[in-house]
């Protein structure tokens, strides 16, 4: 098709009102929201609601208070509980997620009516599902009174209460555990391109490494962010909740990988089989390698919703119970609670920079290939 | 390819697969279903049955008076959720269907990086753009009434409803088209004696999903409103946060606020699916 007709033109036309108002209230908002993180707006409550606030520019101060101020270890051991929230949730949503739809790929009788049951609670709200096992979860009562249906003891696991922490480590470790993580990721690249025979990114990513690598041995156990140890580690009290968004969200991975397992040809199994590839074989030659892609899209979604989880965890737990908290939540009571706005701004861009990291390489890869030839 | 049967027979007979798979199956349905036996047992208890010992049991006598007295309590929410949620629902399905159509049958050079960068609106955490959005609300003078609720959620729906009628639009075979472009048909014209009549489909995901969406959303609900104009999950928090208050009460009024989306759920379940699937975007 060639130049601007009328049509083209209408076409523009119909889409600014959308451009305009996501230019406004994702980007626009976004950098506004970066620019109060960096002042002071409510950090002197007397100052947060006045007529005409006095604001000033404090450049990095609040997050350098969330990372290593002394009043903000909340803020820390949310960082730490919302990523062992994700992969915990990660794993159990695909576990269970893909346990089921390979039982369903099996065509029992009734499948509609299994998948029925299996996805109605993605139907819910997180506060509604947070209601139901708010109540199950109760200290003596729902799944600690299983046992007795039974005859066995209740149990007295604190579902919600537990202050409980295992995986524990110190905060001070935090540059060097990073320095660690980049570093291990940055080789694994530079073995991929040595592979692929690209050696100029073999060499950029190795240097990398290396460098990163010897500041981690050598410097990273001498920087300290706080004056004395701060140890965080995964909470016990987190394990009602990851259990009640697995509940909530496995149907979802089970709708994508049924709709991947019925993808798959059936020719290529039977050719598998034909081929004389048992059954367990044929999954792991042939069907899971089709099924990967599937997991990395689901691995993204369900780590973006995740990570900025926080309806769930206010039905469940409350707003107020520290070992259960997420920075989604601590970001809502910061700046609508305590009116602490530049705070809450900064808290809110840690985690749009945590859900970019995953979001952003996915959208350029699906959008890149097509780009060529729009 | 060889001379198998594309499809096996049955085979006679009980087979310990079958019958692990039906095992596995029920152990699964009862983990999904069970948390539904509880809510329904503790709604129908009257206030004085209640009882940790004895959550599992099944109600002596029901007590159906919990449900009219958690509709007294969030009836009126959930009018603000019926409001809010049909209202942003056929405005941003509207929004997509058009969106959609000129993303999709008037592309452009940039229209795919146009859509990644609006695309990327849907996955944000709404917390990084809340303070900024709180302050807009605000100075609009819709800060507390439902509207400024309704515009949020037509804002940050663009992305999701524009999606799914792009690819809805994407099968729809471009000689369709050009044929009704070379007789004289232009932009407008094609959208309402071509694309829109077939539509329906994409109209049924969207508009149930987005239903969905705006029904269960709760952090622009709890920042954007004030007593008057709450939504039903706002409300339903609320209830069941007080520590004094017996559990039917929030029991029931889970019931009630679930019901509207598990409805569409159940009845329209297949379209449902297929928003979700959309949801994991596929370029």
């Amino acid at each position: 098709m060639k130049g601007l007709s009328k049509d083209r033109l209408w076409s523009i036309a119909v889409l600014t009102p959308s451009i305009i108002l996501i230019a406004v209230f994702v980007y626009g908002f976004i950098a506004r929201s970066v620019y109060v993180s960096m002042t002071d707006w409510g950090n002197d409550p007397a100052q947060a609601l006045a007529e005409n606030p006095v604001i000033r520019w404090v450049g990095l101060a609040n997050y350098s208070e969330l990372f290593s101020g002394f009043l903000q270890g909340r803020f820390r051991q949310e960082l730490v509980s919302t990523i062992f929230f994700t992969v915990f949730f990660i794993l159990g949503c695909l576990g269970l997620g893909l346990g089921l739809a390979l039982i369903l790929d099996r065509n029992p009788r009734g499948e509609g009516l299994w998948r029925t049951i299996f996805l109605f609670p993605m139907s819910l709200s997180f506060i509604v599902t947070g209601t139901i096992w708010r109540w199950m979860l109760q200290p003596q009562g729902g799944v600690n009174q299983a046992p007795t249906l039974l005859g066995a003891p209740p149990s007295t696991f604190g579902w919600l209460s537990s202050q409980d922490a295992v995986l524990k480590f110190d905060w001070n470790l935090l540059p060097l555990i990073t320095a660690s993580v980049v570093g291990i990721v940055l080789i694994v690249l530079a073995v991929q391109a040595l592979r692929a025979g690209d050696r100029r990114r073999t060499l950029v990513a190795g240097l990398c490494a290396a460098l990163l690598l010897v500041w981690a041995v050598f410097i990273g156990p001498n920087v300290k962010m706080l004056p004395a140890p701060e140890l965080h580690g995964f909470n016990l009290a987190l394990i009602g909740i990851i259990i009640a968004a697995v509940w909530q969200m496995s149907g979802y991975t089970m709708a994508l990988y049924l709709a991947g397992l019925r993808g798959i040809p059936e020719e290529l199994r039977e050719a598998a089989k034909v081929d004389g590839a048992s059954d367990a074989g044929m999954y792991r030659f042939v069907v899971f390698p089709l099924l990967a892609p599937i997991t990395l899209s689901a691995m993204i979604i369900l780590g973006h919703i995740s990570l900025k989880i926080f309806d769930l965890v206010y039905a469940m737990a409350g707003p107020d119970n520290l070992s259960t908290s997420v920075p989604a939540l601590n970001m809502y009571l910061t700046s609508f609670r305590q009116n602490q706005f530049s705070l809450g701004a900064a808290i809110g861009t840690v985690l749009l920079i945590l859900v970019a990291f995953i979001i952003v390489p996915y959208l350029v890869s699906q959008f890149r290939q097509q780009e060529g030839h729009a | 390819m060889t001379a198998v049967p594309p499809v096996s027979p049955p085979r006679p007979g009980v087979q310990p697969g079958r019958v692990l798979t039906y095992v596995l199956l029920v152990v699964a349905a009862l983990f999904f279903l069970v948390p539904i036996y509880l809510l329904f047992a503790t709604a129908l208890k009257a206030p004085e049955a209640i009882n940790l010992a004895t959550s599992w049991h099944w109600p002596a006598a029901l007590n159906w008076a919990s449900f009219s007295e958690a509709w007294a309590k969030i009836g009126g929410n959930l009018g603000n959720s019926l409001f809010l949620a049909v209202t942003a629902t056929i405005l941003s399905a509207m929004l997509g269907s058009v969106n959609g159509y000129a993303l999709s049958k008037w592309k452009f050079r940039g229209a795919n990086t146009l859509f990644a960068l609006m695309l990327f609106g849907m996955f944000i955490p709404y917390q990084a753009v809340l303070i900024p959005l709180f302050q807009f609300i605000k100075a609009l003078g819709l800060y507390g009434s439902i509207w400024g609720l309704i515009l949020a959620h037509v804002v940050y729906g663009i992305p999701i409803t524009t999606l799914i009628f792009r690819n809805f639009y994407a099968d729809v075979p471009d000689a369709l088209v050009e044929a009704a472009t070379i007789d004289g048909a232009g932009f407008w014209s094609i959208y309402r004696r071509v694309i829109f009549p077939i539509s329906i489909p994409g109209f049924v995901v969207v508009i149930i999903w987005q239903f969905t969406q705006v029904w269960n959303e709760f952090l622009f609900a709890a920042t954007l409103t004030n007593t008057g104009s709450q939504p039903v999950t706002y409300a339903l928090s609320q209830l069941s946060g007080g520590q004094a208050v017996s559990w039917n009460l929030p029991m029931a009024g889970a019931i009630l606020a679930a019901l509207p989306t598990l409805l569409v759920y159940i009845l329209l379940g297949r379209y449902f699916v297929r928003g979700l699937l959309a949801g994991s975007v596929k370029g």
